[in-house]
């Protein structure tokens, strides 16, 4: 079993939930950029939430489905479109095989993750199968898709088979989409601003009251120096009362980071293991997904938060998970 | 396995331990992570005390542990609040603050019978192609070529961190004769295997990746390879020394 890819779309790569144990030497966790979306695609198809899918960035690919597929779409509308009909997004779709899957000219920018019953069974590299491109490693070879690759796709699980029997699309039509939705959350507008949530960071004390001030209440604007590693934003420049050198430390997916020009760069789920820079603040677990809608142009604010506050935010999160998990068992066996 | 809320404590956040050693302090990196820092100074104490806990994290792996990421001067822990939430009211960050601070006095009396790690020897071909700028930090350094070679080639260099990129070494132990200021424009690519000098700093590339450290020779040695099953040829606690070699060595062992 698998899939054709016929057009790569604009920077499509094979993500799970990431690379673990090896930032001690210096290797990038990668993964899907909003792990909730992935996790969600996957619970909607029946795989485990850390099975391989497709991170599809403002264009996304057209693929044949050369057998029958489960798949599921999340997160931003890229106009998807089986056999040239929208597919909803959120629910289990099910297609037969022959079935095209396109996406036309994004109606608002963004990334959305597309997951398939059985998952992308590409090999495993270091007990993951993400691709970090900078190391070509991961993933399908390393790299984006291409043209003409063949995605192998991994075995169903019951789950999964329930679900397409109960969708059962009928041959002439080629596809057919569950009657039941979780909730998507809106797409962006372009324009729209992004608000993520984060508490401060180990040297935010040293900058100084009014970059603390701005930091919490003005705009920042992604530039054009962004991917998966980091965005680069502009807007005020931030800071620090004192010019000492730092030591290099661990930064990670959501660190804010202030180099000497006083533009702060967010580090994305590719960034670097360690770095020297001053950590201003810290974007929170909930919210660190919400960064992959952060392209060229988006709006950008910080909101400042507790502890207690983020790893509430956080728990309740994980909890949604878990209901929609049940919630799909459930669905099936209707 | 050890429980974190079994060692649940309002913990201090900071505590000073016995002169001469650092201040040490815990704070949060988020709400998914705790830095342990242990002062400000690049120093071999701190970094065998980092070690040593390093290892107890090892050897007993806390619930809601993911991984850990040895600096400098800090020891950064990297959790999962919603495992640690399934246990304990305890609010996750304190349950792990704690849980290190309680490791620190069992670290500390590691330190004691602190073992060196393991000597690595890294082949070098010095100068020529593979080390184009030889010649410039020679002159930089009113140094011949041949000393530059032997200084940097008789170090013993500690391992102090891998990081910034897969396998690569911050390396302490340069002789500060050798020290050479970064080229004044970076090439856009740099090959793995580059050996460098940065100021005081003296590391090898382990990606192609655009750099402006000034490049006295190469390895054949490939730092990072995601094939083996520890893909980083160096740990941090390693200790490190160059062997001058051929060219006709480095080819017949890069091949």
């Amino acid at each position: 079993m698998s899939i054709r890819v016929l057009k790569p779309g604009l920077l499509t790569t094979v993500q799970d939930l990431g690379r673990f144990g090896y930032q001690k030497t210096g290797l990038v966790i990668s993964g899907a950029l909003d792990a909730v979306a992935l996790r969600t695609a996957n619970l909607l198809v029946g795989n485990a939430e850390n099975a391989a899918g497709l991170e599809c960035t403002l264009r996304g690919p057209t693929l044949r489905f050369e057998a029958d597929a489960l798949l599921a779409l999340t997160r931003a509308d890229l106009a998807a479109t089986i056999n040239g009909q929208p597919v909803p997004r959120g629910r289990p779709v099910a297609v037969r095989a022959g079935a095209v899957l396109a996406f036309g000219a994004a109606p608002a920018a963004g990334r959305a993750w597309l997951a398939v019953a059985g998952g992308v069974a590409v090999p495993l590299v270091l007990g993951s199968r993400a691709t970090y491109l900078r190391a070509a490693l991961g993933g399908l070879n390393g790299r984006a898709l291409q043209a003409g690759d063949a995605l192998p796709v991994g075995e169903w699980s019951a789950l999964s088979r329930r679900l397409f029997a109960q969708i059962a699309p009928a041959e002439a039509a080629g596809w057919a989409a569950a009657p039941w939705r979780t909730a998507v959350a809106p797409t962006p507008q372009p324009g729209a601003e992004v608000v993520v949530r984060a508490l401060p960071g180990p040297e935010y004390a040293q900058f100084t009251p009014e970059s603390q001030r701005a930091f919490g209440e003005e705009i920042f604007t992604v530039t054009t120096e962004a991917d998966r590693m980091g965005c680069r934003l502009s807007g005020p420049a931030l800071r620090r009362d004192s010019d000492t050198e730092l030591l290099s430390s661990a930064v990670t997916f959501g660190t804010v980071q202030v180099p000497a020009g006083g533009h702060p760069i967010v580090l994305l789920a590719d960034c670097q293991t360690t770095g020297g820079y001053p950590r201003l603040a810290q974007v929170i677990a909930a919210d660190v997904g919400r960064l992959a809608q952060a392209l060229p142009g988006t709006r950008l604010r910080f909101q400042l938060v507790a502890m207690a506050e983020a790893q509430a935010l956080y728990l309740a999160q994980q909890q949604r998970l878990r209901d929609l998990t049940r919630a799909v068992d459930l669905k099936s066996l209707c | 396995m050890r429980n974190f809320a079994l060692r649940a404590q309002p913990h201090r956040n900071f505590l000073r331990m016995a002169d001469p050693t650092p201040l040490i302090r815990l704070y949060p990196l988020g709400d998914a992570a705790v830095v342990l820092e242990l002062g400000h100074s690049i120093a071999p104490a701190t970094h065998q005390l980092l070690q040593a806990l390093a290892r107890l994290l090892d050897q007993s792996p806390p619930p809601g542990l993911r991984e850990y990421v040895p600096a400098f001067t800090t020891l950064t822990v990297y959790y999962d609040p919603w495992e640690l939430s399934q246990n304990s009211e305890v609010p996750p960050y304190e349950q792990v603050a704690s849980y290190l601070q309680g490791l620190l006095p069992a670290a500390q009396a590691a330190t004691v019978d602190y073992v060196p790690g393991p000597l690595v020897e890294i082949p070098v071909c010095y100068g020529g192609e593979l080390g184009p700028d030889l010649a410039a930090v020679a002159q930089h350094t009113q140094l011949s070529e041949a000393e530059v070679i032997q200084l940097h080639s008789v170090a013993e260099y500690l391992v102090y961190m891998v990081g910034f990129a897969p396998g690569f070494p911050y390396l302490g132990g340069l002789d500060a004769r050798l020290a050479t200021p970064r080229r004044a424009v970076p090439r856009p690519l740099v090959p793995a295997g580059a050996v460098g000098i940065a100021g005081l700093q003296t590391g090898i590339y382990s990606l192609p990746t655009p750099g402006g450290w000034q490049l006295i020779g190469r390895t054949p040695r490939r730092l990072f390879d995601a094939g083996r099953a520890q893909p980083s040829l160096l740990q941090a606690g390693d200790r490190l020394r160059f062997v001058p070699i051929s060219a006709a060595e480095f080819h017949r062992l890069n091949a």
